[in-house]
């Protein structure tokens, strides 16, 4: 007889979190970033029935069927995710809504759209898997792409990359991470912070392409991102329902706490870096830009920013579901504005 | 003198009474409209039908705009072709204006105009307004604005339109604001004193009480098409502001504040969100479709156009939401500000492949208010995104109606199966045809059940909503949905139609032009023509409209389009038929009028 699987503390096994075979290239960073969202959600014990997996066109927009089989999904139009997610978290605000693109997606049709949801702070987790290159279309050059990052046909990209972590922060994202598809324990402590963040939480992580962009040249390879990759703080983070208290240096650590209790524990390099600093921020972006590094880990938190879907000040329930009672008014008011109309 | 007679020896000739049009014109942004408000509500308030129209610019201030009122004891609302009595109040159309009318017209103008020099066989009527004005009141900016009041004080005084009446209507339209009522009262005097004092009746127009409008309302398409999404319950509005629909939304959110706030928690039932674009505003309207809410949306054409890919996906996925095209002039720009119905293709039509969609089409006021508050229930029922397609004479002018009765079916929110459902079915396929119909059933997101997630994707889907490319799934989903089009024939507003007996003429309209047809066959009837009439309510066709051909000879198309939008695809859908149909064709801008169909018609009849 073989043991039973372990369960998380909602009693579900770590199967029930997955989701259908990938069809993505062997060795894609997308299925990476796909088992750290499984093992994220099952070790957070969040319910799959209540999550709403949303995603635009594009490779890394496929990957919503490949986790959380028990959850809906919705593989909109290409870039349109953003207002579509944010329908969605108007008609129910109890889903817990994670959305998943890429970089064409996010970074070129749909900047627009991703733009006033950041602006807007709908609640949910954004992760874009960027790897500089239109995957399913053969390897063109995205809006991500660096300035002398090259093709595999050789072709050098001269446009300047649009930072969808510091366009984040400019619009006001209370939640703003970047990582790699590579550095699983760093990615999986981001996606359980950016679940228990109450507005929008953008992570970009760079996730290579095997197939068209992982070649000598390119700066979203795995080679290039391994050797490059400098961590701005060692990432922990501490859920609310199990508080561990550990001591450490002060002045060694700088520790967030969320809205539901659950904590940030960032661990200080020699960088001494301060992710609650938004101006701070964005200059460390700028200057990686300039110095050619490869930053990763939580740039930015601020806990303190109300939600769209707050601000709308709806009732409890969920408006999908509401009884006609409560949203067909009575025949009195109609003869009343009948009546002003007379 | 201040009263010119005519030049021609004909006198005034015979009194006409209750039936006649006002035009004012004056500039955008001068105030104009509550005067022109409390003309058409003191003449609908003494009993007599009224309707008006506003003809406005594209532009916030300084820019021409006119307004029509016609009075007619028929009850006929559609515009009238020629105007009896003009307010020629700008400067910068006078001349125009008064060149505009037919001999024997009526024209009130401002005495330093001197418009009588521009055509000596229009009645006269020159007014010191500036003079009066300033006996109105000391300020300036308020002169102009009382200006407005003091034209309706001499209108007032030549139709003989009761005090009272006019004395209800300010109080109204100033909502109870006493110092408003006031000076506006006062400008009315004004007027009003010093045309009995000076002017001297040598017009035949007059209005005498009557009892056609108790109990009715007056109100636009636009509020009344809001009305409607409240009453059926509304949730989610997304919108993104564009000329003429604007005023939908911005209705509905008042009604929406005022009696969509629960009671006990003193929370919002709905959501309401200005969109970045419409395609947001789509997109987000099927988000919120496709988990639960009723969602809805109002745009115009280039709206439209936008929204065209998103339409298509829910099509194919098949999310409910409604989508209101309030139609202008296009293409492109076009003229924002002016009336058209040449969406109507393209919208049934909306989106790349294979798509065609669900169009109610109201034909009133009272029409835009039940068919939104249908849309929803066809919506959910076939989870499909539905029209509402209206246009800017509709949806922006105001119309006398009858008060609006309380929707008497309850909300069904269609085929939706709850973990309840799924635990007694034991089995769940998203997209299988599981009652005949082509109708499926679906789940919300949180249904706490192992069977009830699935995936939405506007990729091949099989039953399952897993992807597929294969010919035999595809195939399955593309027949299921001409199925489920097939099975909406059933439950879409059916055409009103009015045979007559031994016409051999048959007409078909749709929307606004429907007031304009009512009285073009009066006006056929008494030249001795008969004519039927199918006024369509929806598209896809139903069997009515098959019926209603093969009875007639001949059958007249009238649409405001160019390219006879609708007798195409009726030609589509009748080919056999293709012969008998001619167009009416009304497409400049202006809303059509009923003699401009009794024209065609006689012409088309060789009449």
């Amino acid at each position: 007889m073989t043991a039973a699987p372990p369960t998380n503390r909602i009693g579900l096994t770590l199967s029930d979190y997955k989701g259908a075979p990938s069809t993505l290239c062997d060795g894609c960073g997308h299925d990476a970033i796909t088992s750290q969202i499984i093992r994220a959600f099952y070790e957070l014990g969040i319910e799959p029935h209540n999550v709403a997996k949303m995603s635009g066109i594009g490779c890394s927009s496929k990957t919503p069927a490949y986790f959380l089989n028990r959850a809906h999904g919705f593989n909109s139009v290409h870039g349109r995710m953003p207002s579509v997610a944010t329908g969605a978290a108007l008609a129910n605000k109890h889903l817990h809504l994670i959305g998943v693109s890429g970089d064409g997606d996010t970074a070129s049709i749909g900047l627009g759209q991703f733009c006033h949801l950041v602006r807007r702070n709908i609640p949910m987790i954004y992760i874009v898997e960027n790897n500089g290159v239109y995957g399913l279309t053969k390897g063109q050059f995205s809006a991500t792409a660096d300035i002398g990052s090259k093709l595999k046909t050789g072709v050098m990209n001269e446009l300047p990359p649009i930072d969808l972590c510091g366009l984040a922060i400019e619009l006001g994202c209370g939640f703003v991470g970047r990582s790699f598809a590579g550095d699983p324990r760093q990615l999986q402590a981001l996606i359980k912070a950016a679940a228990s963040h109450k507005g929008t939480a953008v992570l970009d992580v760079i996730s290579p392409c095997v197939t068209f962009n992982n070649h000598e040249g390119s700066t979203k390879s795995y080679k290039y991102a391994k050797e490059m990759e400098t961590p701005l703080h060692e990432l922990g983070f501490i859920p609310f329902y199990e508080q561990i208290n550990v001591d450490y240096e002060p002045g060694t650590v700088q520790e967030v706490e969320m809205h539901d209790g659950s904590k940030i524990r960032l661990k200080k390099t020699e960088r001494d870096y301060d992710a609650t600093d938004m101006v701070g921020a964005i200059q460390t972006i700028k200057k990686a830009h300039d110095e050619k590094q490869f930053l990763t880990g939580l740039l930015y938190i601020n806990e303190n920013k109300d939600d769209f879907v707050s601000m709308m000040d709806t009732v409890d329930e969920s408006l999908a579901t509401l009884p006609e009672s409560m949203t067909r008014p009575g025949k009195d008011v109609l003869e009343s504005i009948m009546k002003e109309l007379m | 003198m201040n009263t010119l007679a005519l030049d021609s020896k004909e006198k005034t000739g015979k009194n006409v009474v209750n039936d006649f049009s006002i035009q004012v014109a004056t500039v955008n942004g001068s105030g104009s409209q509550s005067s022109n408000n409390v003309l058409m509500r003191s003449i609908f308030q003494m009993g007599i039908p009224v309707s008006g129209k506003n003809l406005f610019p594209s532009n916030i201030a300084g820019l021409p705009t006119w307004f029509t009122i016609r009075v007619n004891k028929n009850g006929y609302i559609a515009r009238k072709k020629h105007i009896d009595i003009m307010i020629a109040m700008n400067p910068q159309t006078a001349i125009e204006d008064v060149k505009g009318l037919n001999p024997g017209a009526v024209c009130i103008s401002p005495i330093e105009l001197k418009l009588d020099a521009v055509r000596s066989d229009v009645r006269h009527y020159q007014v010191p307004f500036a003079e009066l004005a300033s006996k109105a009141s000391d300020n300036m900016k308020l002169r102009k604005l009382l200006t407005n009041m003091i034209y309706v004080g001499v209108v007032a005084d030549l139709l003989n339109i009761d005090q009272t009446q006019i004395d209800i209507a300010i109080t109204k339209q100033f909502d109870g604001k006493a110092k408003a009522i006031d000076l506006n009262l006062n400008a009315v005097k004004i007027g009003r004193e010093w045309a009995r004092e000076n002017l001297k009746k040598v017009d035949q127009y007059s209005v005498e009480p009557m009892d056609k409008t108790q109990g009715k309302i007056i109100i636009d398409g636009n509020a009344a098409a809001g009305l409607g999404c409240m009453f059926a319950g509304v949730t989610v509005v997304t919108w993104y502001p564009i000329t003429p629909s604007s005023s939908l939304c911005e209705s509905l959110i008042d009604y929406l504040k005022e009696h969509r706030i629960d009671k006990a928690s003193n929370k919002a039932t709905f959501a309401v969100i200005q969109a970045e674009d419409e395609l947001a505003a789509v997109g987000m309207a099927l988000g919120a479709g496709w988990a639960g809410a009723r969602s809805m949306t109002s745009t115009s054409g280039p709206g439209i156009s936008l929204m065209s890919e998103f339409v298509g996906f829910g099509y194919f996925t098949e999310i409910p939401t409604v989508i209101f095209d309030v139609q202008r002039v296009g293409p492109s720009t076009g003229m924002p500000t002016r009336t058209s119905q040449a969406d109507l293709m393209s919208t049934f039509l909306l989106s790349h492949g294979d798509t065609k969609h669900i169009c109610l089409l109201p034909g009133s006021v009272q029409e835009c208010y039940e068919m939104a508050t249908e849309a929803f229930q066809i919506a959910e029922m076939f989870q499909t995104p539905v029209f509402v397609m209206t246009d800017l004479d509709l949806g922006m002018n105001n119309w006398m109606s009858e008060p609006f009765k309380y929707p008497t079916t309850p909300i069904n929110r269609g085929k939706v199966l709850t973990a309840a459902d799924l635990e007694k079915a034991g089995k769940f396929e998203r997209y299988a045809d599981v009652d005949g119909d082509g109708i499926p059933y679906r789940t919300l997101p949180g249904t706490d059940h192992p069977l009830g997630a699935y995936f939405t994707r506007g990729s091949g889907h099989t039953a399952k909503a897993t992807y597929t490319e294969k010919p035999e799934d595809y195939l399955y989903l593309m027949d299921r949905l001409a199925k489920k089009f097939e099975t909406a024939k059933k439950h879409v507003p059916a055409p009103v139609v009015d045979t007559v007996s031994g016409a051999k003429i048959g007409i078909i309209a749709f929307g606004s032009s429907d007031f304009a047809v009512q009285e073009s066959r009066d006006q056929l009837k008494e030249k001795g023509l008969a004519t039927s009439y199918l006024r369509l309510r929806a598209l896809p066709f139903t069997a009515e409209l098959k019926q209603f051909v093969d009875a007639h000879d001949v059958v007249y198309v009238v649409e405001q389009c160019r390219d006879a939008q609708l007798r195409d695809l009726i030609r589509l859908e009748l080919p056999e038929s293709s012969m008998k149909f001619k167009s009416v064709l009304h497409y400049n801008g202006l809303p059509i009028d009923a003699d401009f169909v009794t024209e065609a018609i006689i012409k088309g009849e060789g009449k």
